[in-house]
């Protein structure tokens, strides 16, 4: 029986894909990834989270995180979209970086561990309304701030 | 040392974030940002795994400060899921925190229980 001719993938092939990220994009999501989680660690060195307690530092980094990645995104695709290292660099990279999903859930399995529920719900949803809130803000703050430029 | 240590972590853990969400839109499109919700799930897994096992401070610094932390990302989420609800799709948006809370949350339940398993 004649194999039947398997039809033609219509995507190209996913080597061209990640061969086509230039080398100085990823370097500048990795120093920008670099530059965030310092950051992030100053602030978790000026704000130790303790047991049982409020972890201040993330929810800090992930809000005010939430805030700028609204203004770099914004910039980065309608005020300068020209800049093809903005988004890599600041978006990703730093503020990548600067952001934490995996402490998040950390912070919220160790209040539940210790049976602070009611903390780790407040944690849990007060992180994700400040976050939303806070990309929301600075997108529409930088957008009436590109308005006034032009 | 630890500050090189977390930036050493960093350094590796945001370009894999960067490449593996072009890994995910090449697979399963860019309907709903999957690149997100692996990175986000996987770093989840591997830092609560950390944290149960509670391997000493360097390893701390350099896997759950710099590499999961790099690698997992709050930004990107708020903004993706801010971009499914502005342009109407709102039921996807929903879906999106509910499946990165829910997967977060479940990997870290593993992580943490296979620490556990291991005896740490």
């Amino acid at each position: 029986m004649p194999a039947t001719p398997r039809p033609p993938d219509p995507r190209p092939p996913l080597r061209d894909a990640l061969g086509a990220v230039p080398v100085t994009v990823l370097a500048a999501v990795s120093l920008g990834g670099v530059i965030g989680s310092l950051a992030r660690y100053g602030l978790l060195l000026l704000l130790p989270p303790e047991p049982g307690r409020f972890d201040t530092a993330t929810f800090l980094a992930n809000t005010i995180g939430g805030l700028l990645i609204g203004a770099v995104m914004v910039t980065a695709t309608e005020i300068a979209p020209g800049r093809r290292h903005l988004r890599p660099f600041l978006g990703v990279g730093v503020l990548g970086g600067f952001t934490t999903f995996s402490t998040y859930i950390v912070g919220i399995g160790r209040a539940a561990a210790a049976d602070a529920v009611l903390l780790a719900a407040v944690y849990a949803a007060t992180t994700l309304a400040a976050a939303l809130a806070a990309a929301a803000l600075g997108a529409w703050a930088t957008r009436a701030i590109g308005r006034r430029l032009r | 040392m630890t500050v090189l240590l977390v930036a050493l972590g960093a350094a590796v853990g945001a370009p894999a974030r960067f490449l593996t969400d072009i890994v995910a839109a090449h697979y399963l499109g860019r309907a709903m940002p999957w690149g997100t919700l692996a990175v986000n799930t996987a770093g989840s897994g591997l830092a609560a795994f950390l944290a149960v096992a509670a391997t000493g401070p360097a390893w701390t610094a350099l896997l759950a400060i710099g590499f999961c932390g790099a690698l997992t990302t709050y930004s990107t989420l708020s903004w993706e899921t801010l971009q499914l609800a502005q342009t109407g799709r709102v039921l996807r948006a929903a879906a999106n925190i509910a499946l990165n809370l829910g997967c977060g949350l479940g990997a870290g339940l593993a992580g943490a229980g296979l620490a556990h398993l291991l005896g740490f």
